[in-house]
């Protein structure tokens, strides 16, 4: 019943547009990295080598090949997990990212759980109480977010929160003398320093993170809100509300339980779409916070003209992307047997 | 008694303005205009937006006029002089100059990277996506298909690695923006073009032998007009956003320019004990965004009642 034929075909033209996808993300990075002013065999063998030299480097680095060949290599690379060596790091790309990346989705991880707690129900609350007040303030709210900079609200709040108040942890993931101490197993340090049951250091971590995770929170907030508020309106001028409001059940009941309980479903798409929109934020912010994360990894990219840096950076966000629609889209389907 | 009765010529006009007969086409695009702008007026956030932007050109045209200092005028003297110092309302900056003035003279680069992008990127999706949803079948399929390939990277990042790409410069953020805002506009513009493929109007004057060039340029593309404007205005907080980002990172306009972005970078460096000299540019930034933002909603409202909730 749950794998019907139908369902299954779905979701294999799912994947099959995801696969598309995915060679066109590969396209674009290959075409900005051949467009490029830079050329890549100069920067290798450097401005005074001899002719014979270049040569013989573009020959190694294939460039001398047609385009479409190139591509082909660029692709069974990537499949082989190749994205380049790191002209910053002098390490392989693709092993940075593994390192960085824990870091970002702790971040992107605790920003969307801000998102859901207090965005959700501030959608409610806005439908319910339509053109009051608290709707209003919950407008007002999510228009600030969509109209400010958030680089500009992270430094104000590391102007207040960590200059005026003190009340958080500066820049970074740690106090420096808090750094390397607890054995790197997920590489979420939250988690790593409860499996090695040191709460300083987790409190430590937990307020490095509070801040920039609210920055980035406000903006799953914004739109979180926004998108739970329209699709609670329109459950709550279905049918089935007068019913349950008719068979006496309580207003909490009816709002709470038989209308948020239908909006969820649609809420799961939005809040991996949020996920995803995270990770473009988490450039900047991580920028702001010298968070060591993949956004921090790009943006360190592109001030050096580390361009392997960059596009490996850029695809892995992309595939990250990808792969988010396709799992929100897939959970959808499962949840909702409309959808199957 | 109302002025308006009391005055014939103005009750003339008006009821000129508001006719249900319109004598000609030019008179029912009046009329149109007039009703809409009626309708913005009873939005009061909708004005303050318009407001907003009606003071970003105003100050952009007269930049010159009424920055109190040059811009780009050092006076290393005067260095990190705190908001209300003499002759220096919002402060200066770290190498002495008027951050008021910079501020005045950055919204005309704000004001040209918006008008760039907004002329450009809306009309590469309107055409795309008129032209995949009239014509249809493959074309359809590879034009959305490229689309969707383009929404698949988040607009920053994929931004950033164009721009790093091409090298730093306004001109190039203004280009790298604008190959990555087009796809919205696509979609809708193909989703506008699918509702009004099959109306009998359409196949009117496809009987009458119109080719569709014709079609798509003169009957398909004005229909998708409303809502792709809607779009551009919403759009337009997002475009400033991501280019004061671009320009926070270093990949916008280049010292000394005095772009909004750029300068927040700058003052980056002080933010503790000096914070005007970032938090400055970026109440400007936020103020315009903010005016976008309530404009397009008041837009929406008027030309796309559907959508509003």
């Amino acid at each position: 019943m749950l794998l019907s034929p139908r369902f299954l075909r779905s979701v294999l033209k799912t994947m099959a547009t995801i696969a598309v996808t995915f060679i066109g993300l590969l396209f674009i990075t290959f075409i900005i990295g051949r467009v490029m002013p830079i050329d890549p065999a100069l920067s290798v063998v450097g401005d005074k080598a001899s002719e014979e030299i270049y040569q013989a480097a573009r020959k190694a680095m294939g460039l001398d090949q047609p385009l479409y060949i190139q591509f082909f290599y660029y692709i069974s690379d990537v499949f082989r997990g190749d994205l380049g060596t790191s002209l910053l790091t002098a390490r392989p790309v693709a092993e940075d990212i593994i390192r960085v990346f824990p870091a970002t989705l702790e971040l992107a991880t605790i920003a969307t759980i801000f998102g859901i707690i207090f965005g959700v129900p501030m959608g409610v609350v806005a439908a319910v109480n339509k053109g009051r007040w608290p709707d209003q303030v919950v407008r007002v709210l999510g228009l600030f977010g969509y109209s400010m900079p958030v680089f500009w609200l992270g430094l104000i709040g590391l102007l207040v929160f960590y200059g005026v108040l003190g009340w958080v942890g500066g820049p970074g993931r740690l106090d420096i003398f808090f750094e390397d101490v607890v054995p790197n197993i997920t590489g979420v340090i939250l988690i790593d320093s409860l499996i090695a049951g040191d709460f300083e250091i987790f409190g430590n971590a937990l307020s490095h993170i509070i801040l920039p995770a609210a920055v980035l929170g406000y903006y799953s907030i914004a739109y979180i809100s926004r998108m739970t508020r329209s699709f609670m309106l329109e459950q709550l001028s279905q049918e089935y509300i007068t019913t349950a409001r008719v068979k006496g059940i309580s207003e909490f009941q009816v709002i709470w339980r038989h209308a948020l309980g239908n909006v969820m479903v649609p809420l799961i798409t939005v809040i991996a779409l949020s996920y995803a929109q995270l990770l473009e934020g988490s450039v900047l912010t991580e920028t702001v916070f010298a968070w060591p994360g993949l956004g921090f990894y790009i943006t360190a990219g592109l001030l050096s003209a580390d361009m392997n840096a960059v596009l490996g950076g850029t695809l892995v966000v992309g595939g990250v992307f990808v792969g988010l629609n396709l799992l929100s889209d897939l959970l959808y389907r499962l949840v909702d047997p409309r959808a199957r | 008694m109302t002025a308006d009765t009391l005055n014939p010529a103005k009750a003339g006009l008006r009821a000129w303005l508001t006719t249900d007969t319109p004598a000609s086409r030019g008179h029912a695009r009046v009329v149109q205009a007039y009703l809409g702008w009626l309708s913005l007026t009873r939005n009061p956030l909708a004005l303050l937006g318009l407001a907003i932007l009606v003071v970003l050109i105003a100050v952009s045209a007269l930049a010159p006029w009424i920055a109190p200092h040059d811009p780009l005028a050092q006076e290393l003297t005067n260095r990190l002089q705190p908001p209300g110092s003499p002759g220096h309302l919002f402060g200066t900056d770290e190498l002495g100059r008027d951050i008021l003035s910079r501020i005045i003279h950055g919204a005309s680069i704000t004001l040209y990277i918006v008008t760039l992008v907004a002329v450009t990127a809306p009309v590469v999706g309107l055409v795309i996506g008129s032209l995949a949803g009239y014509i249809g079948g493959w074309t359809d399929t590879v034009l959305m298909r490229l689309t969707d390939i383009f929404l698949a990277f988040p607009r920053l990042v994929l931004a950033l690695a164009f721009v790093a790409a091409l090298g730093p410069g306004i001109e190039n953020a203004v280009l790298a923006i604008a190959i990555t805002s087009w796809p919205p506009y696509a979609r809708l513009a193909r989703a506008e073009t699918l509702t009004v493929r099959h109306q009998d109007y359409i196949s009117a004057i496809r009987l009458q032998g119109a080719s569709a060039t014709r079609i798509i340029t003169g009957h398909v593309m004005p229909l998708c007009l409303s809502s792709v404007i809607v779009r551009v205005t919403l759009d337009m907080a997002g475009i400033i956003l991501t280019a004061a980002g671009l320009g926070f990172l270093g990949l916008g306009a280049q010292p000394p320019i005095p772009e909004w972005g750029a300068m927040i970078s700058s003052g980056r460096k002080f933010l503790l004990d000096q914070w005007w000299v970032a938090t400055m540019p970026g109440l400007a930034i936020f103020i315009v965004s903010l005016g976008f933002n309530l404009l397009g909603d008041g837009l929406r409202d008027i030309l796309d009642p559907r959508s509003g909730q």
